[in-house]
């Protein structure tokens, strides 16, 4: 019998793909065991991330060597990273249906490709160029005029009331979010909606319905999977969205926010700012604190993409 | 538009026969409509806005020095990240390419199985992953356990890992809008399997596989968080060792220069945005316009 190298050596390249997915898992989970038995489950909701006095001698509690008075638990990045993710949601879904109905069925053909480049060329810019534009153009004027505005006007509100902050915060954070998730929220839907069949369309026209109402009544509801599928989908995006919102956020250290100006912090953001100081940490503790939270964010985009991609297959949408 | 014609149709009738559209639904309309207008406007409003911004602060900045510098500690030119951020692309490029590529292959000519569909969608799942968690693991596994420390090597395959899944899924779905008549023409004339996806399915499906190509290579360009921890940041030209041996690169110089306290330094880190969106965007619109072009000289086959 012929051995088939070509199908051999495909395959085993292949193979690659799913390996890198396990090997990223296993390595950190293996990394940061010493730090999940230390923290247990408190780790996630209790408020106090305290790497100890570093220039003490490293004490044994629970069998584990750390520095006196570390604690470790990140209630406030969970918190930070879910609210900031939902607000930019909540942002971007209206903006993105709409510019997805402009672009496929609002204006003519010829000028909707030179058009919808301006929203694929949005998806491409580097997250630090907009972390950049937050925080050289979005934190001055939210902070200086558009924040202290808000919170006059809506003092009525809840979480709209308050302290305006200084603009790096959880509402500059969501908005560069928002921005960021909102081409590929429009993207995918603009394929969606040309895709659907013209004769569903033309039945609702028959009927009288104009064109916004047939997309609302008709088209929107038919795509409503892939509409949650790539809601999702953007939601995993803005959850490890790391550059942009380190800029931006405020970087708070084990506060709760207790309006939408406060600053706050993300898991993300919060790996990438913090391995140089727990560097210092003689025991190691810190890394391996920090690698569980990379773990945790890790298992958390790997279930929101497994239930977004879950989704968007059922609805058939590549 | 048939839709249009239909409407105009159905409103002119309904208007002939003495039939009015409630003032309601004219009112829910209207807004609707500047809803969809605002909407549109808004983004194309915040993608002028970002890259203005960016021009404006950068442009005094642009200066031949950029190119024939190298960084100082809070000036200088950009020289040695620009180099290092060439250097990182291509040499993830040249990683993940191979590999993408036949995984590409794999999954359009025998991913059909329940193998092929596993891989798919845990490449779909490896697409979702943050850039920052495949930084630290590099960080964990390279620069710490394997040694390297802080080094171009580290870097290199941080990026192919992130650039692999992207690099597969174009490929496959170039080689997917191939027709199957054209693989039959290839193994009825007697080529093996390999003969025709080598020389009849990547030749076809190239243009689509470049386009993927040039999108990959502009994502690793703007890529910072995962080479925070493992390419770390040298002031100085790369001396050709791939371990042990840290690299400037543009990003880094974006969110370290700004924080800095010296107007100079700010104008650094806008030149190198500058030059990393500049290079993003011009990467994409070369690989639609090879894209565009492959397709009108070859022409695309038809479904």
């Amino acid at each position: 019998m012929k051995i088939p190298v070509f199908r051999a050596g495909l395959i085993a390249t292949a193979s690659f793909l799913p390996l890198s997915l396990i090997a990223l898992i296993a390595f950190l989970a293996v990394y940061s065991w010493p730090a999940i038995q230390f923290n247990q489950f408190q780790f996630l909701w209790t408020n106090d991330w305290n790497l100890g006095n570093l220039y003490g001698n490293p004490v044994t509690v629970h069998g584990a060597q750390i520095m006196p008075g570390a604690k470790y638990g990140i209630w406030f990045l969970v918190v930070g990273t879910v609210v900031s993710s939902a607000l930019a949601m909540l942002m971007a879904m209206p903006i993105a249906i709409g510019a997805a109905y402009f672009l496929s069925e609002g204006v003519r053909k010829s000028w909707a490709g030179p058009l919808s480049l301006f929203v694929d060329l949005l998806a491409a810019i580097p997250s630090v160029v907009y972390g950049l534009w937050g925080y050289a153009l979005l934190v001055p004027l939210f902070g200086q005029t558009i924040f202290p505005f808000m919170a006059k006007t809506f003092s009525f509100i809840p979480f709209l009331k308050g302290d305006p902050g200084s603009g790096y915060g959880l509402l500059t954070s969501a908005f560069v979010l928002a921005v960021m998730i909102i081409p590929l929220i429009s993207a995918t839907l603009r394929e969606s909606i040309r895709m659907t069949e013209p004769e569903l369309k033309e039945a609702g026209l028959s009927l009288g319905l104009n064109r916004l109402e047939v997309f609302w009544h008709i088209t929107l509801p038919k795509l409503k999977t892939v509409l949650i599928g790539v809601g999702i989908l953007a939601l995993g995006r803005a959850l490890g969205e790391t550059m942009a919102v380190l800029m931006v956020s405020g970087n708070a250290l084990n506060y709760l926010p207790n309006n939408i100006y406060a600053p706050i912090s993300t898991m993300a953001a919060f790996i990438a700012s913090q391995l140089d100081s727990a560097l210092q940490d003689p025991t190691n503790m810190a890394v391996e604190a920090l690698s569980e939270i990379a773990l945790v964010l890790l298992l958390i985009t790997v279930v929101v993409n497994f239930a977004a991609r879950l989704l968007l297959w059922m609805a058939r949408v590549r | 538009m048939a839709t249009r014609a239909i409407e105009r149709n159905v409103s002119l009738r309904a208007s002939a026969k003495g039939f009015k559209v409630s003032l309601s639904r004219r009112v829910m309309t209207a807004f609707a409509w500047m809803f969809v207008v605002f909407s549109f406007l808004f983004v194309a409003a915040m993608f002028v806005s970002i890259i203005g911004d960016v021009l404006i602060h950068a442009w005094p900045a642009l200066t031949p020095k950029l190119l024939t510098d190298i960084t100082n500690g809070i000036g200088g030119g950009l020289k040695n990240a620009i180099e290092g951020t060439m250097v990182m692309s291509v040499g993830a490029l040249l990683l993940a390419a191979p590999i993408g590529i036949a995984s590409g292959i794999y999954l359009s000519e025998h991913g059909h199985g329940g193998a092929g569909k596993m891989l798919r969608f845990l490449s779909d799942v490896l697409v979702g992953i943050p850039s920052i968690v495949l930084g630290y693991v590099g960080y964990i596994t390279m620069v710490i356990y394997l040694g390297w420390q802080f080094s171009v090597a580290a870097g290199i395959i941080t990026l192919t890992v992130m650039l692999l899944p992207y690099i597969a899924r174009s490929t496959e779905l170039a080689l997917a809008n191939i027709p199957l008549a054209v693989r039959e023409a290839g193994y009825g004339l007697g080529a093996g399997e390999g003969r025709v996806v080598l020389r009849i399915l990547l030749p076809g499906a190239a243009p689509a596989i470049m386009t993927g190509l040039f999108y990959a290579v502009a994502l690793s360009m703007g890529e910072t968080a995962p080479l925070l921890y493992t390419a770390g940041w040298s002031n100085y030209m790369w001396n050709g060792q791939f371990t042990k041996e840290p690299i400037g690169y543009l990003t880094y110089v974006v969110w370290t220069f700004i924080n800095e306290p010296f107007a100079e330094s700010h104008m650094l880190a806008f030149a190198a945005a500058f030059l990393i969106t500049a290079g993003v965007l011009i990467l994409i619109l070369i690989g639609r316009w090879l894209l565009v072009r492959g397709q009108r000289r070859m022409g695309a086959y038809q479904g």
